[in-house]
C-alpha cells in the first residue's frame, strides 16, 4: 500500500515550499535537521579552495576531508615501504597498516565470525568496484556457470555490474536475465519470483541505483537465489557512503565498493567474499606477491586474499581508506549522514517540483532517493543543462551515468539525463544555487 | 569564460535550424555519432560538379551539436568541396584551441562564434560532430 498523504518538512522553509510526498514508512518521520548550518564543510579543503562551487556530484566521487589527505601523506612520510616484501621493520609497519584496514573493513560490513572476530582475510583490495566485480565474474563465475544456466541482474545496474556478466554468460553459454522494477524503481516480489528460479546460479545487483537513487531489496534477491543454491553478488558502491551495510543481514556472497565514493582516495576498491568461495576461485591477475612458490612450469597460489592481489598495492591509498571510513562511520556516523541527506533530498525535491519544466526520474517519494535525484529539464539536452549550471558553479552529472540499458528502458531521450547527488557535506545554500541555476537554464532557452 | 548560450546567433540556430530537413536527392549521406552526448546526426549533401549545391542534416542532440550543424550547413552551401574541407579543417583546429588568422575567422563567419567551446573540453565533441562528419564524407572526393 502506498500512502499518498502529502507531508512537508518543518525545518525546510522554502519561500513557498512545494508539497511532496513521502512513502508510508517515512510519512510520520520526516527529517528534522538544520541544513542551513554546515558543521562538515570546513573539514574538506576543496571547499575552502573552491568556495565558488556547489558540488552536487558525490555519487560520481566524493570530496575528501583533510584527515584522509593527511593520512596519505603520513603514510609516505612515516611508514613507506613495499608491504609484504620486506623483512625490515618499516615494511612490516606498512604491511600492518594494510592488515589493520582489512580488519576494519571486515568489521564495518559485518564480515565477522560467530564469535564476532573480523574476517580480515575475506577482504580483497582492488583498484575500484569495477575491478572487484570483474574479479567475481572472471575468477569465480566460470566455476559455477554451465551452458543453459542463468545470471540475473537488474536493469538498474551500472555498466561495471553489467558488462562483466554479459561476458561471463557469453563465455559459459549462460543467459543474462534482467529484473525490471516499476517505473518508480520498485522491484516487486512477483518480478523476483518470475526471474529467479532453478536455472539462476548468480544474482548480481546494486544495493542503491546510481541513477534512480532507490534502495534495491538485495536481501530478497539473496533469499530467492539461495533457495535455488545460487549466489548473490552485491554492488555496494552507492550504499556504503550513505547507509550501514551488513553482509550477514543482506545475505551476500560477494560485495564490492570503492573507497573514492566513501571519502577515500581514488584507486582503491574493496571486494568481500565468503572465504570458501574466494578459496575455490581461480586467480584473476597473476604475478608478484600472489604466489607461494613458482617453478619454471608451474606456480602455487598464495592464500586468499593475497591470491587476488598481484603486484604492488596502493598501500598509502588503502591506509587512507581506513582513515576515510573511520571518519565516515565514527566521526560523522551513519545516523547523522542519513538524517542530513534525507533533509537535503527532501528540500531539493520540494524545490524542484515547484519548477514545472523539471521532471524528476524514479520515485516521486523523497525518502526513496538515497542521495541521488535524476531529472530532466523539458526540451533541453542534459549536457546543455550541465554546461549552463557549470557557468553558475553548480556541479552535476549529465549523460548516461554508465547505465545505458536503464536509460534505454526508461526511454530517456538521447540516452541521457541529469543527476544531482548529495552528501552530508552539502547544505541548503548548495541546493538554492542549484535551483537558481535550473531557473537560469530554462530562461536561457526561453 | 564567455557564455556560448548567451550568443543570439547560437541560440537562433539551435531553436530555428533552417538546414534541418531530409533532402530529396542527396548525392552524399553520412551518419555521425557522439557517444558522450548521445548526439546522432545524418549529414546530407547534393554535390554537383564539385560544388555543394545543398546541405542539410537530421538527427537529435544537444544544443551545441545542433547549432553547430546548422551553422556549418549554411556556411558550406554553394562552396566547392575543396573549400568546405578547408573550412572544416579550420573549424576543427579552432575548436581544439588553435589560434587562427583574422582572415580565417572571417571565412568561418558565424562558426567562429563557437570558438569559446574550445574552453569546454567536455563539449568539444558536440561542436565537432557535424564538421567531422563532413570531413569524413568528403575524404577522397575529387575537387572541382
Amino acid at each position: 500500500m502506498i500512502d499518498t498523504e502529502s507531508v512537508s518538512c518543518e525545518t525546510c522553509t522554502a519561500p513557498t515550499p512545494g508539497m511532496i510526498d513521502a512513502s508510508d514508512e517515512a510519512s510520520r518521520a520526516w527529517p528534522r535537521v538544520d541544513i542551513d548550518a554546515n558543521p562538515y564543510k570546513e573539514a574538506f579543503p576543496l571547499f575552502a579552495e573552491r568556495p565558488d562551487i556547489a558540488f552536487l556530484d558525490s555519487a560520481a566521487t566524493a570530496q575528501r576531508p583533510s584527515c584522509v589527505l593527511d593520512a596519505q601523506k603520513r603514510f609516505y612520510e612515516t611508514m613507506n615501504a613495499n608491504p609484504l616484501r620486506g623483512l625490515y621493520s618499516l615494511s612490516v609497519e606498512a604491511t600492518e597498516a594494510i592488515a589493520g584496514v582489512r580488519a576494519q573493513i571486515a568489521r564495518l560490513i559485518g564480515a565477522v565470525d560467530e564469535r564476532d572476530r573480523a574476517q580480515a582475510s575475506e577482504i580483497v583490495f582492488t583498484r575500484n568496484t569495477s575491478e572487484a566485480l570483474n574479479l567475481v565474474a572472471k575468477a569465480f563465475a566460470p566455476g559455477v556457470l554451465k551452458p543453459g544456466d542463468e545470471v540475473a541482474i537488474t536493469i538498474m545496474e551500472h555498466h561495471s555490474n553489467l558488462i562483466p556478466w554479459q561476458q561471463a554468460c557469453r563465455a559459459a553459454g549462460a543467459t543474462l536475465v534482467y529484473l525490471y522494477p516499476t517505473k518508480t524503481g520498485e522491484l516487486t516480489d512477483e518480478e523476483i519470483a518470475a526471474k529467479i528460479g532453478p536455472k539462476t546460479k548468480i544474482v548480481a545487483a546494486t544495493m542503491v541505483s546510481n541513477v534512480l537513487g532507490c534502495r534495491v531489496p538485495v536481501e530478497k534477491l539473496g533469499r530467492a537465489v539461495h533457495a535455488h543454491g545460487g549466489y548473490l553478488v552485491v554492488d555496494a558502491a552507492q550504499s556504503v557512503p550513505h547507509m550501514p551495510v551488513d553482509v550477514r543481514e543482506i545475505g551476500a556472497d560477494f560485495l564490492a565498493f570503492s573507497a573514492h565514493k566513501a571519502l577515500g582516495p581514488m584507486g582503491v576498491g574493496v571486494l568481500w567474499g565468503r572465504m570458501e568461495l574466494l578459496d575455490a576461485a581461480e586467480p584473476f591477475l597473476t604475478g608478484g606477491e600472489m604466489i607461494d612458490s613458482v617453478t619454471e612450469q608451474d606456480a602455487v597460489w598464495a592464500p586468499v586474499p593475497e591470491k587476488f592481489e598481484a603486484g604492488t598495492q596502493d598501500a598509502a591509498g588503502i591506509y587512507a581508506t581506513g582513515v576515510a571510513l573511520d571518519y565516515l562511520v565514527n566521526e560523522v556516523g551513519y545516523d547523522a549522514i542519513q538524517a542530513r541527506e534525507q533533509a537535503l533530498v527532501h528540500y531539493a525535491m520540494s524545490r524542484m517540483v515547484e519548477l514545472p519544466y523539471v521532471e524528476i526520474l524514479g520515485s516521486i517519494y523523497w525518502d526513496r532517493h538515497h542521495g541521488v535525484i535524476s531529472f530532466n529539464v523539458r526540451g533541453i539536452h542534459p549536457h546543455d543543462v550541465a554546461s549552463i549550471l557549470d557557468m553558475d558553479g553548480v556541479c552535476i552529472r549529465a549523460g548516461h551515468h554508465c547505465a545505458q540499458p536503464l536509460l534505454a528502458w526508461m526511454e530517456c531521450e538521447n540516452l541521457a539525463c541529469c543527476r544531482a547527488s548529495l552528501a552530508f557535506y552539502n547544505d541548503r545554500a548548495d541546493i538554492d544555487r542549484f535551483i537558481e541555476g535550473l531557473e537560469n537554464v530554462w530562461n536561457t532557452f526561453h | 569564460m564567455a557564455n556560448i548560450y548567451s550568443s543570439t546567433t547560437f541560440m537562433e540556430h539551435n531553436s530555428h535550424p533552417d538546414y534541418k530537413y531530409e533532402m530529396d536527392a542527396p548525392t552524399h549521406s553520412h551518419e555521425g555519432i557522439n557517444p558522450s552526448c548521445g548526439d546522432e546526426l545524418t549529414l546530407q549533401l547534393r554535390v554537383e560538379d564539385g560544388v555543394i549545391e545543398e546541405a542539410s542534416f537530421t538527427g537529435h542532440g544537444c544544443a551545441i551539436s545542433q547549432a553547430s550543424a546548422d551553422i556549418m550547413a549554411e556556411l558550406i552551401t554553394e562552396e566547392t568541396v575543396e573549400e568546405a574541407r578547408r573550412l572544416a579543417g579550420l573549424f576543427l583546429a579552432m575548436i581544439r584551441g588553435e589560434e587562427l588568422s583574422e582572415e580565417d575567422y572571417e571565412d568561418l563567419d558565424e562558426a567562429a562564434q563557437l570558438k569559446d567551446i574550445s574552453h569546454m573540453p567536455a563539449r568539444v565533441k558536440c561542436a565537432e560532430l557535424a564538421w567531422r562528419t563532413l570531413d569524413g564524407m568528403l575524404e577522397g572526393e575529387p575537387s572541382a
